[in-house]
């Protein structure tokens, strides 16, 4: 063997040399196409489970002539939304718990909304047992679609709708060690089994706009809410120590021209930095507010998510705030007691809220909890997330401790007497129109055991006084949690 | 009766396109086409198979003759075109025929599904390219100077190139096509075999400095006049070409690695300087944010690959009508969302096993000119299959290529005919020579792996 390689010719080495460059070039193209192989097989396994689900995805129709649409299922496992057959051979979607569950589980009929549109095409994907799903086809059966696991929880979510009565506005609640959405409520509401039938009507009412989901999408003044905004940016500013702060409220607050007043005219007298919060006192806060550095409070701001999306995987209202090196002496003060131009949604709240509860860490929201296929085989599993955390941990203290004081000797008193749990919170009473008397109710505050589990946010629109309104709703709900 | 029909061959055909896949690698276990021929006359089953099965079930939903004549009409030619290399070339290499007619199967079953009338156009058109094709291995075993054309390459290049540029229509942002009495060609894909000889006959005998930076002018020249056409893809394309011939000319790593470093300054430079660059790398890198413009198409490709998953929705039950450009740039969608990922993988595998039995070719000749042509064209070609699947499927940005043979496209087509025709040559020609000098037996698969292909 060795001698004839020895004799071969000079050409023939040559040709061997460069057929290693030609081996090379095709080692590197089968790289290439293993990685895309690869990055393809992927995708069809896991990426496109969530990409075929964006609305611009027009194959609903074609895809329900072949497979039944899936149930939808609460954290306890009780149907929410599911597909009956009728007499004809046809199918309907059917909605147990019809008005309850209206916004947030949605509707398949008319378009879609809710967990119905965030999950179109998982409920519309069949991932059974293949034997049988080619049987199915054989025999021209439909197959059963993938059924969604969602993380509401039925008692909360009654208790909520219950709570809200025929108010107009919206109830959200989270687990703060989670993220899970227990509960969304929005009023005033629809039935989904009916959609079809008052399609038109739902969507030329304006006025109360049924259809829209206020939970998510609604913006709204934030209102007294917002002094926990306020009250975060002056402990920075202070490093986190407001010991000295003191202040003399005499009912209204005038600095360079500008004049803020009390809730209904109160005069809270003297009052420190959590007196201040606890009572809500306008005056006070305008007086801490003109304190503040606003370039800080824009960086605030930007961190508290402002301006910008949340991290949720549904769709939902940017939350507003003009604040900036430039605001007038004006603004600075009417947005630091949460008028202004600020806006925010009741769910961006509720994350805010959420935030300080877990010692500042942000967990990411998420409303699905599991994918099972026809034969409760866990096709997707949804885990926790932390998002960021939000919040530095030095200042949480501080602010849990003067929400608590809120229920304990403020604003939200009427909610002080629980069984087994307590609540902190702040109230809120936000103004909206150029009529002083009329104000939309807020409530955004958590309940501990032995340390904060869940956050509720309620926001009621012209109901009067957040800590008589919004609060005792909020409390229904942690009720509902605890019992 | 029909449901059944169209259930059953749904499956069976991802079942036959597997088995043909699989034969595709199979053949590399023997040295020799001899011992090779069972696999090829099952190939030659399961390519009719598939195509029957995607006819059948179009024929079962829409219950229409008309696809039964078309069925006919295709299958007759696409058997004609296999016995035709049969009995005018009994020496020719069958797996780059079957792949051939394969890859055509496949691009007319999709092509009826989404338009009748342009399956029909295209087929004329590909029974005209492989009849006409068919001289061409004759004529690069027997004619013996295709290598001293050297500037007339180089001048007929760059002069269709410049053409282009300057009397085209702009159509989606590209200058691409010129048109002549009602006829569109695009000319740069007729350049790109043109560019692979004129590079290989200026590197085959001289690799001095002097030599490569003439080489390296011609291509920069191909290159530019491209990217001001704004025809990125085959700008890429000829980029990896040519630095992939530098190399193998040269067997100077140090060029293949310029090469590289050049490829990201090259895509850089792109980014920065043309505002359809960025475009395209904002689709890439988050379609679904840009969804109403810059990232429509890709998303469409995406919702189409995802919704029709491993197994496919089954032909005609999908909604590729969705997809922009499907018939041409995104067919790969088309065909993963009707006949499902699992027949897409084994179709970039089919390509891949083309692409090896070119290299294959490439390693037996000694004559640098030759062995040149056969590594440029089988890189161009499996360059331009990664750059369209890899854009479709979102694993680079678009660079609005076709796929060759499925794609619709007349000159896409016919081009890629004459590429396949002239490496089936080169095929024949290297049979002659292996007879002439009887080279001793080439390395056993196991020892040698892409060193494969015998002929004896």
């Amino acid at each position: 063997m060795r001698s004839r390689t020895d004799k071969k010719p000079k050409k023939d080495r040559q040709k061997i040399k460069s057929n290693r460059e030609i081996s090379l070039i095709t080692y590197v193209f089968l790289a290439l196409f293993v990685a895309l192989l690869i990055y393809l097989g992927y995708f069809t396994q896991v990426t496109s489970r969530t990409v075929i689900n964006n609305t611009y995805n027009k194959r609903q129709a074609l895809l329900e002539s072949r497979i039944v649409r899936g149930d939808i299922l609460s954290r306890e496992g009780n149907v929410l939304a599911t597909t009956r057959s009728d007499n004809d051979g046809g199918y309907y979607r059917l909605y147990p718990y019809r008005n309850t569950f209206a916004h947030v589980v949605g509707y398949s009929t008319h378009g879609v909304l809710g967990v119905e549109a965030l999950e179109n095409y998982t409920l519309l994907s069949c991932d059974g047992n293949i034997v049988k799903r080619v049987s199915n086809d054989l025999k021209g059966r439909k197959n059963h679609g993938d059924n969604v696991w969602t993380t509401l929880d039925t008692a909360m979510q009654e208790a909520a709708y219950d709570a809200m009565d025929d108010r107009r506005g919206a109830v959200v609640a989270m687990n703060v060690k989670t993220g899970e959405i227990l509960c969304a409520i929005s009023k005033p509401d629809f039935d989904p089994n009916d959609i079809m039938g008052h399609w038109d009507t739902f969507n030329e009412d304006t006025v109360n706009s049924p259809l829209l989901n206020r939970a998510f999408l609604g913006s709204y003044p934030p209102g007294s809410t917002f002094k926990i905004v306020t009250a975060l940016e002056y402990l920075k500013e202070h490093n986190g120590n407001v010991s000295d702060y003191g202040f003399e409220c005499t009912g209204s607050f005038e600095y360079k021209g500008s004049v803020i007043s009390c809730y209904n005219e109160q005069v809270h007298g003297w009052l420190n930095f959590d007196d201040s919060f606890a009572k809500s006192c306008n005056s006070s806060f305008a007086n801490i507010s003109s304190q503040l550095d606003k370039e800080e409070l824009e960086n605030t701001l930007d961190s508290l998510l402002f301006n910008k999306p949340l991290p949720l995987p549904f769709k939902h209202s940017i939350g507003y705030s003009d604040i900036s090196k430039d605001s007038s002496t004006d603004d600075l003060l009417q947005t630091g007691i949460g008028q202004g131009r600020t806006l925010i949604s009741p769910i961006h709240m509720l994350m805010i809220t959420s935030a300080i509860a877990n010692d500042g860490i942000l967990m990411k929201p998420y409303i699905v909890s599991r994918i099972e296929n026809a034969d409760k085989g866990v096709i997707r599993k949804i885990r926790p997330k932390q998002y960021t955390e939000l919040i530095d941990s030095k200042y949480t203290d501080g602010l849990k401790k003067m929400m608590r004081e809120v229920v304990v000797n403020g604003t939200a008193k009427r909610v002080l007497d629980t069984e087994g749990y307590s609540i902190s919170g702040k109230t809120g009473s936000a103004e909206y129109s150029s009529d002083k008397s009329l104000s939309h109710a807020w409530f955004t505050g958590y309940a501990e055991r032995d340390e904060p589990e869940i956050a509720v946010t309620v926001i009621v629109e012209g109901g009067g006084s957040g800590g008589a309104v919004a609060a005792p709703i909020a409390k229904r709900v942690f009720d509902a949690y605890y019992k | 009766m029909g449901r059944i029909i169209i259930e059953v061959s749904r499956h069976v055909i991802i079942i036959c396109m597997c088995i043909y896949t699989f034969q595709c690698f199979a053949v590399f276990r023997y040295s020799n086409e001899y011992d090779r021929k069972g696999i090829y006359i099952r190939q030659n089953f399961f390519m009719i198979m598939v195509h029957f099965l995607g006819f059948i079930s179009l024929y079962a939903q829409n219950q229409d003759i008309k696809y039964f004549k078309a069925y006919l009409i295709q299958q007759i030619g696409v058997l004609a075109i296999l016995i035709a290399y049969r009995l005018i070339y009994p020496r020719a290499n069958a797996l780059i025929v079957n792949n051939m007619c394969m890859l055509i199967t496949i691009g007319l079953i999709m092509l009826t599904r989404i338009s009748y009338s342009r399956a029909m156009r295209q087929f004329s058109i590909v029974a005209a390219s492989a009849a006409l094709t068919l001289v061409v291995p004759f004529l690069i075993s027997k004619v013996r100077f295709f290598e001293k054309f050297k500037w007339a390459y180089v001048a007929a290049g760059i002069l269709s190139l410049a053409a282009v540029l300057a009397f085209s229509s702009v159509i989606n942002g590209s200058r691409l096509n010129i048109t002549i009495s009602n006829h569109t060609f695009q000319p740069s894909e007729f350049v790109k075999i043109v560019f692979v000889f004129a590079t290989a006959s200026i590197l085959a005998r001289k690799h001095d400095i002097k030599t490569v930076m003439i080489s390296a002018v011609v291509a920069a020249v191909h290159v530019l006049i491209l990217v001001a056409s704004k025809d990125l893809g085959s700008a890429v394309i000829f980029f990896v070409v040519y630095f992939a011939m530098l190399y193998v000319a040269t067997a100077n790593l140090l060029y293949y690695l310029s090469g590289f470093l050049f490829c990201f300054a090259g895509c850089f430079a792109g980014y920065k300087l043309f505002s359809h660059v960025r475009v395209r790398v904002t689709a890439f890198l988050d379609p679904f944010s840009n969804i109403t413009d810059a990232g429509y198409q890709i998303a469409q490709s995406l919702f189409a690959i995802g919704t029709g998953g491993w197994l496919g929705m089954g032909i005609g039950q999908g909604a590729p009508g969705n997809i922009p450009v499907v018939a041409a740039d995104f067919i790969f969608a088309a065909i993963c969302e009707e006949l499902g990922v699992i027949f897409g993988m084994c179709l970039i595998l089919l390509c891949f096993s083309c692409f090896v039995m070119f290299m294959n070719i490439a390693m037996k000749f000694e004559d640098p000119f030759f062995k040149l042509v056969a590594l440029g064209l089988a890189v161009s070609y499996i360059f331009q299959v990664f750059l369209t699947v890899g854009g479709v499927v979102k694993f680079i940005p678009l660079t609005g290529v076709t796929l060759p043979f499925v794609s619709y496209g007349g000159t896409s087509v016919a081009v890629t005919c004459l590429v396949f025709a002239i490496i089936q040559g080169l095929y024949i020609e290297k049979g002659q020579d292996n007879r002439k000098t009887k080279v001793p037996k080439a390395v056993d698969f196991k020892t040698e792996k892409l060193d494969i292909v015998n002929i004896d």
